[in-house]
């Protein structure tokens, strides 16, 4: 979770959520949410188990360009 | 009766101590105390309003899902209990820290870790990330689905 508000306090057009999935049962249902952790990228993009500094920055770029 | 015992609220205070600019909490929740605010909702209320004594440079706003709807909006909230964690500084503000759900557990870290962060603008981060973040042209929005445990 750190990783991912790094990046959004390191650029103005990243932001970052912590979603405790057991609270909010219909974002689970709509990202179908198996295992945790799991990152959604712009609605479309998803990334389970967690996730390295370089991987990630790949596909917030894959995102963002 | 406190949320933190003794040896987190020194170890939150620890971590906190290199904290050299304001940190303003913003903790939206829904009818503060009453019988229909959120379990939930409470509960992270309680934890940040214990949090935010642990150090002169944090400050706690709470403000109300509902009445304060532009708020929220502002600081893109769409559901509760939610946490915004700001420069208070007068900087321009980044409104892209959130924390959605109580940060407990192992989140609890990833609390003190974004106030640590925000507080001392010490954000490691390799040089080819930053590279790379200088290239986006578009927003990216990260949701990270966590549990307590």
């Amino acid at each position: 979770m750190v990783l991912a508000h790094k990046l959004a306090l390191a650029s103005d057009l990243v932001s970052a959520d912590m979603v405790e999935a057991t609270e909010f049962p219909h974002l689970t249902n709509r990202y179908q949410v198996q295992a945790v952790p799991l990152t959604v990228i712009n609605e479309t993009i998803r990334i389970e188990g967690a996730v390295p500094e370089s991987l990630l920055v790949e596909k917030v770029l894959e995102a963002g360009t | 009766m406190p949320l933190l015992d003794d040896r987190v609220r020194k170890q939150v205070q620890d971590a906190l101590a290199g904290i050299t600019r304001p940190v303003k909490i913003v903790m939206f929740t829904q009818g503060e105390g009453g019988a229909i605010e959120c379990e939930y909702c409470s509960e992270t209320r309680e934890l940040v309003e214990e949090v935010s004594q642990q150090s002169g440079k944090l400050s706690l706003e709470v403000l109300d899902f509902q009445a304060d709807e532009a708020r929220a909006r502002e600081y893109g909230v769409d559901k509760i209990p939610a946490v915004v964690l700001l420069a208070g500084d007068g900087e321009p503000a980044r409104h892209g820290v959130r924390l959605y759900g109580i940060p407990a557990g192992y989140e609890f870290s990833s609390l003190v870790e974004g106030l640590r962060m925000v507080g001392t603008g010490d954000v490691k981060l390799s040089d080819a990330t930053r590279q790379a973040l200088a290239r986006l042209t578009k927003p990216v929005h990260l949701q990270v689905f966590v549990t307590p445990t």
